[in-house]
């Protein structure tokens, strides 16, 4: 179990990235972004293929990260120039991607068996006798001890950097009037921002941030498939929505935070989902879906509890008031 | 400062829905002009207003503000010169922001974005600074989302807003229409003192009679896509809106249209 859920962190926190990215299209620009399960695998080939090919494993995933910025950049060049509705450029873009993608890997699936990942790389700089210390914890308790630890280590660091930056972008005077675009557009046009060039840009950052995520698991993983973006924009929809339930959203550092911490709490949920007895691997998709639904409807459930409460309360004082005179 | 030539747009052309929205306007103003503008429904004041923004772009004619041609420019590349201020409280403000950063937002309209902070410390004090000559107490609310502030509130900062970076061009578009009588009195007399200390060219479209009486230096009455009236200076000191009426009425020979401009 304790192994499960370390897997589940391991991978979670790479989902972060991801997570930022639907962030920063869904929440900060409000466009419904559903390129992602395209350029989710679009990182995933790029890098992949791009290490097959002899390319080193950084310069792969800088690959991905670009490969992953001009789509969401044609994404958003369909919705501002050419007027397609958000959504449905969006979609249009994604179903482009598969088989752009399947162009980009030549087969549906690269395997990157024996092959040098950022990761291996990282495992062979990492002093074994960490791992055994904090494996040692693992084993204590009767449980299987993970592999390594340089992954979640280099992944924390890598995602709350990417966290940090975003931090300070959204404050900037670029980064604000990429805010003020989501919020009211014809207000911040009114401001010389050019509203065109701030969706492209900000759809462009997102899916950058997507694909790079797509590279990561495709290293973790050891493969990269085309099918492997299926349902991605729900799973990185679960996280904000979950980070944002749990933990709020009063300024921009903790939502960005909650947004990270809902991607690894979404991935946990499933583990320990998927280790319930009648549910199987095929079901992970069903299960998103209800978490979603559940991270949605819950909070507004209990926020009518809450209110019918308080009336009940107030009426109840008023009652005894009117008695007692 | 502001040139309007020949300016002409028709709407839905040859459709049985055809509207002359403007037709041959011209329209000079001088710097720090303060003029004000009325007229009935589609009188063709909004049309205006956003031929001069850059929001429509006129069928024939000119725009030109301090000697550069804007017509065909967007409104984003067009907003250098002109500062804002729309009918809808709501619609001036980024309401999920913060006050400063709505501040930054402005700031940055007369500037290249870049990537530095929007808000720093000597932005911070300026922005208070500005915000308590409004004296709504708004500069110890720096960190209060937009969305907070009442409708008043927010129409005064949209106005603040619009003119601290003290801008070629000032566009009122019935900024204090969607307002109760007292908040449309305080953002009239914000108005008033911010045109003044900044010496800002400015139109103002107004439904109400008596503002645009009160107001500026010069009043034009529109209708049907016309000017119909232009008085300034002197004359306009001693107008009421009895004048104002007899004068339309004889120009057009038939009764004020418009319930909603006498009663104002």
């Amino acid at each position: 179990m304790l192994y499960a859920l370390f897997g589940a962190v391991e991978s979670g926190i790479i989902y972060a990235i991801m997570a930022l990215g639907v962030y920063l299209t869904f929440r900060v620009l409000d466009f419904p972004d559903l390129t992602v399960d395209g350029s989710f695998v679009t990182g995933a080939g790029v890098a992949a293929i791009s290490i097959v090919n002899g390319v080193s494993p950084i310069v792969a995933t800088l690959l991905a990260i670009a490969a992953g910025f001009l789509a969401g950049c044609v994404t958003g060049l369909l919705h501002t120039k050419g007027k397609i509705n958000a959504l449905l450029s969006g979609i249009l873009m994604m179903i482009a991607l598969y088989s752009i993608n399947l162009r980009i890997m030549g087969r549906p699936n690269v395997s990157l068996n024996n092959q040098d990942t950022i990761f291996s790389q990282l495992r062979e700089v990492w002093p074994v006798g960490i791992d055994e210390f904090l494996g040692g914890m693992f084993t204590a308790v009767g449980s299987r001890a993970p592999a390594t630890w340089v992954i979640v280590f280099f992944m924390i660091i890598v995602t709350l950097g990417i966290k940090f930056l975003a931090d300070y972008f959204l404050k900037t005077e670029v980064g604000l009037a990429l805010r003020a675009t989501g919020d009211n557009q014809r207000m911040i046009r009114s401001f010389s921002a050019n509203t065109d060039n701030l969706i492209i840009l900000g759809v462009g950052i997102s899916n950058a941030l997507v694909a790079l995520a797509g590279a990561l698991i495709a290293q973790l993983g050891g493969f990269a498939d085309a099918s492997m973006g299926i349902g991605m924009i729900v799973i990185g929809l679960a996280s904000v929505i979950i980070g944002e339930a749990l933990f709020g959203k009063r300024t921009i550092m903790i939502t960005t935070l909650a947004v990270v911490c809902g991607a690894v709490i979404y991935r946990i949920v499933v583990t320990i989902a998927l280790r319930v007895d009648f549910l199987d691997a095929g079901d992970m998709k069903m299960i998103t879906a209800f978490i979603v639904m559940l991270a949605l409807v819950a909070p507004r459930i209990m926020q009518a509890q809450k209110d019918k409460k308080r009336r009940l309360q107030k009426r109840a004082a008023l009652e005894q008031v009117r008695e007692g005179a | 400062m502001l040139h309007v030539t020949d300016v002409s747009i028709t709407f839905n052309e040859g459709t049985p829905d055809e509207k002359k929205a403007l037709q041959d306007i011209n329209l000079e103003l001088q710097e720090g002009d303060f003029v004000t503008v009325i007229g009935s429904n589609g009188a063709g004041k909004s049309t205006l207003m956003n031929v001069i923004s850059g929001n429509l772009i006129p069928d024939i004619g000119e725009v030109v503000i301090s000697d550069e041609k804007v017509t065909m420019l967007p409104e984003f590349k067009r907003s250098q010169f002109i500062g804002r201020v729309f009918q809808d409280p709501m619609a001036g403000t980024a309401p999920s922001m913060t006050i400063e950063e709505n501040l930054a937002l402005a700031y940055s309209r007369i500037r290249k974005r870049k990537l530095i902070p929007g808000v720093n410390k000597q932005r911070k004090a300026e922005f208070r600074d500005h915000l308590s000559t409004l004296k709504l107490g708004l500069e110890d609310r720096l960190n209060a989302k937009v969305g907070l502030l009442s409708g008043g509130e927010r129409q005064a900062l949209s106005l603040l807003m619009a003119t601290f970076t003290n801008p070629n061009i000032l566009l009122l578009d019935e900024h204090t229409a969607a307002l109760d009588p007292s908040r449309a009195e305080l953002i009239t007399n914000l108005t008033k003192e911010v045109v003044e200390e900044y010496g800002l060219t400015t139109l103002m479209v107004t439904h109400n009679m008596q503002q645009a009486l009160d107001l500026g230096n010069r009043l034009i009455m529109m209708d049907k896509g016309q000017i119909i009236l232009d008085i300034r200076g002197e004359q306009k000191q001693k107008l009421t809106i009895e004048d104002l009426l007899k004068e339309f009425q004889r120009i057009r020979g038939q009764q004020f249209e418009s319930d909603r401009a006498v009663l104002g």
